[in-house]
């Protein structure tokens, strides 16, 4: 084993061990401090929540990895969470229930997956820089949706669909199995197919991946087009929760909650690095810190000066080991 | 006076094809807002849409900078949020006291984010996005996540809502005062060539022995501070400070500067640009407001998001047609 892998294995180790670390200090500080913390209802509400931001950060953390990044995922989330009560309300939908809820996760999930596409495009074929791109759906999206349903909250009642949000597999949250589902299968794209290698290449050096024969337009639009069908997914998932849709409010901000965790979770902004489960980590760093603050009446305000210092932290141990 | 006219001149006719672009597609909507509606050339209008736009030109042109160090300053809305609390706190001692303090609370955190980014090493991006939290989570705090208003009593509210010779609002005056020094300290100083060098080449400036570093700490202060007179004219002009204001402004101030043809990857940029780029997306909100007006066709708020999306998209689109023909041209 020559001295460079060993120190990339230390650098990796010690990094990893650093979010981990972050976490147990968290879970610690709670166990002592905040009231009523190690009861099954808090695990439930936390799993719950953090399963939304976890899905969209680890295809944040592919398009990061492609040295891009997506502001449109909250704008796809409202856009999708505003077409699954569409369809579940609409004649087909209250006409055959079976074929309805199918319709209204698959369809929705296709839409945010056109979306994706069309990010893609303009990133891989137009040259726009990623967060020009992405500021088309941004601003656009989340008015297609409040469009379609005229900005009104649409509520329904369908317990098939709602199990993606409400349902219990083995006692714990489903969405928190669907997260662990997600992560292992993306982390095995990442890890063990060439579309993960090439994606990785890509975001390490451009240049050399497309001189290599990478197909760097397809492996760019492919990250984005999987962020986007996550962050789809993710839409319905809210809508789930609520059995309500509210166009204006699904996602709001997701893009920066998302942005965090991956760069929590170890992701590097120029690319060539995509840690999955650091997103995942990363995820649940912030939903618990957002947590602790809230759970001993600190006010959101407050969480969102400590969410900030936690980014630049987190961001600056991470620099000064990459140097 | 006559040389730099030419220099104007010859600059802007010959070398930015997409400079050009943005004046020709502003002076074609402002025709067709003339013919097409009645009142689009009033004074009311007129003085209405400056007073409005002035805040967005503003931070505008101070985001202008900042990409052209090849940098990105995502914090402007939530400092212009948390200015414009600042400012409606102190608009009962009157302008003399409320502009600098505004504009001092837009440096301070201009200056956090110079350091964060310079001395911390943190990504441009992350870095602002972390002060954008916390300057949103600050305005919160001081306000008690209520709007503060503004004491009618002293001068405050003549910035926003008195007019100058009748005619422009007295923001955009000192908007355009603003403009003219930064376009000064751009085109004829050393400072604002070595902004422009950071963006074409940061490792070949230090090199040269450029003062990079300190003109790093000079474009985050200058978006800082120009946020913070973004945020005075908020409050001033609406007669409240409104912690919850300046959400996505900045993607507007970065919409702005790309309409206006200056490419995120900085070393390149103007500031005549910008503020066209920012007076064409104001326009298009204007004049859909105006076809709403008519009444023959009504658009929702909704779907003037989904429109000016498009907006951007369709501008993109012919950007990045004319930067290929002109690479072409090149090759």
């Amino acid at each position: 084993m020559t001295t460079s892998t060993l120190s990339g294995l230390n650098i990796a180790n010690v990094s990893r061990y650093g979010g981990v670390f972050a976490l147990f200090a968290i879970l610690l500080f709670n166990v002592l401090v905040t009231p009523n913390f190690l009861q099954a209802q808090t695990l439930f509400v936390n799993i719950s929540q953090v399963a939304t931001i976890a899905i969209v950060a680890i295809g944040m953390t592919l398009v990061i990895a492609t040295g891009g990044i997506d502001l449109s995922v909250g704008a796809i989330m409202a856009f999708s969470g505003a077409l699954a009560p569409l369809i579940l309300l609409s004649d087909f939908g209250t006409a055959s229930p079976v074929l309805g809820v199918a319709a209204a996760i698959i369809l929705p999930v296709l839409v945010a997956l056109l979306c994706g596409l069309f990010n893609g495009f303009m990133v891989s074929r137009m040259n726009v820089q990623p967060i020009v791109a992405t500021l088309i759906f941004f601003i656009s999206g989340r008015g297609l949706a409040l469009v379609l349903t005229n900005g009104n909250l649409q509520t329904f009642n369908n317990p098939a669909f709602s199990y993606l949000g409400t349902g219990r597999l083995f006692g714990l949250p489903f969405q928190g199995w669907l997260v662990l589902l997600i992560a292992v299968a993306i982390w095995w794209v990442v890890a063990r197919t060439i579309f993960g290698r090439q994606l990785l290449a890509v975001g390490g050096n451009e240049r050399a991946a497309r001189l290599s024969g990478i197909p760097v337009r397809r492996v760019k639009t492919g990250a984005y087009v999987i962020c986007a069908g996550l962050s789809g997914l993710a839409g319905l998932i809210v809508v789930a929760i609520n059995s309500a849709s509210d166009a204006a409010r699904i996602g709001n901000l997701m893009e920066l909650d998302a942005i965090a965790a991956a760069v929590v979770g170890g992701a590097l902004l120029q690319g060539g690095r995509a840690p999955i489960f650091g997103a995942i980590l990363g995820a649940i760093i912030i939903q618990l810190v957002k947590y602790t603050l809230l759970a001993n009446g600190i006010a959101d305000e407050v969480a969102m000066i400590a969410k900030a210092g936690i980014i630049i932290l987190a961001v600056y141990v991470q620099q000064s080991r990459t140097e | 006076m006559t040389d730099l006219s030419a220099f104007d001149l010859r600059r802007y006719v010959t070398g930015q094809s997409q400079s050009v672009g943005v004046w020709i597609a502003l002076v074609v909507l402002i025709l067709f807002g003339l013919l097409r509606y009645d009142n689009f050339g009033s004074a009311y209008n007129l003085s209405s849409f400056l007073n409005y736009n002035a805040m967005f030109i503003v931070i505008s042109v101070g985001m202008c900078f900042v990409i052209m160090t090849g940098g990105i300053d995502l914090s402007v809305g939530s400092v212009a949020a948390f200015t414009s609390v600042v400012a409606a706190y102190l608009s009962p001692y009157g302008l003399q006291v409320a502009l600098p303090g505004a504009v001092a609370s837009g440096l301070a955190i201009g200056a956090l984010n110079a350091f964060f980014v310079i001395a911390m090493r943190i990504p441009p991006f992350i870095a602002t996005l972390a002060t954008m939290l916390g300057a949103k989570g600050g305005a919160l705090v001081i306000s008690g996540a209520e709007t503060i208003s503004v004491d009618w009593e002293s001068n405050f509210t003549s910035l926003g809502m008195g007019q100058a010779f009748g005619l422009l609002p007295w923001s955009f005056v000192l908007t355009v005062i603003v403009i003219v020094a930064l376009w000064i300290v751009l085109e004829q100083t050393s400072l604002g060539r070595t902004v422009l060098a950071i963006g074409g080449g940061e490792d070949a400036s230090v090199m040269m022995g450029l003062g990079v570093v300190r003109a790093k700490i000079f474009v985050y202060m200058l978006s800082g501070g120009c946020a913070g007179l973004a945020g005075l004219f908020l409050a001033s002009g609406f007669g409240a400070g409104q912690p919850l204001e300046g959400v996505g402004w900045e993607l507007s101030a970065i919409a702005s500067v790309v309409v206006g043809g200056t490419l995120l990857t900085g070393g390149m940029g103007s500031v005549g640009a910008t503020v066209a780029g920012a007076l064409l997306l104001g326009l298009v909100f204007n004049i859909l407001n105006f076809e709403n007006g008519r009444g023959v066709i009504s658009l929702s708020a909704y779907w003037q998001m989904v429109i000016r999306g498009g907006f951007l998209f369709v501008v993109i689109l012919l950007q990045s047609r004319v930067a290929a023909s002109a690479n072409k041209e090149r090759h």
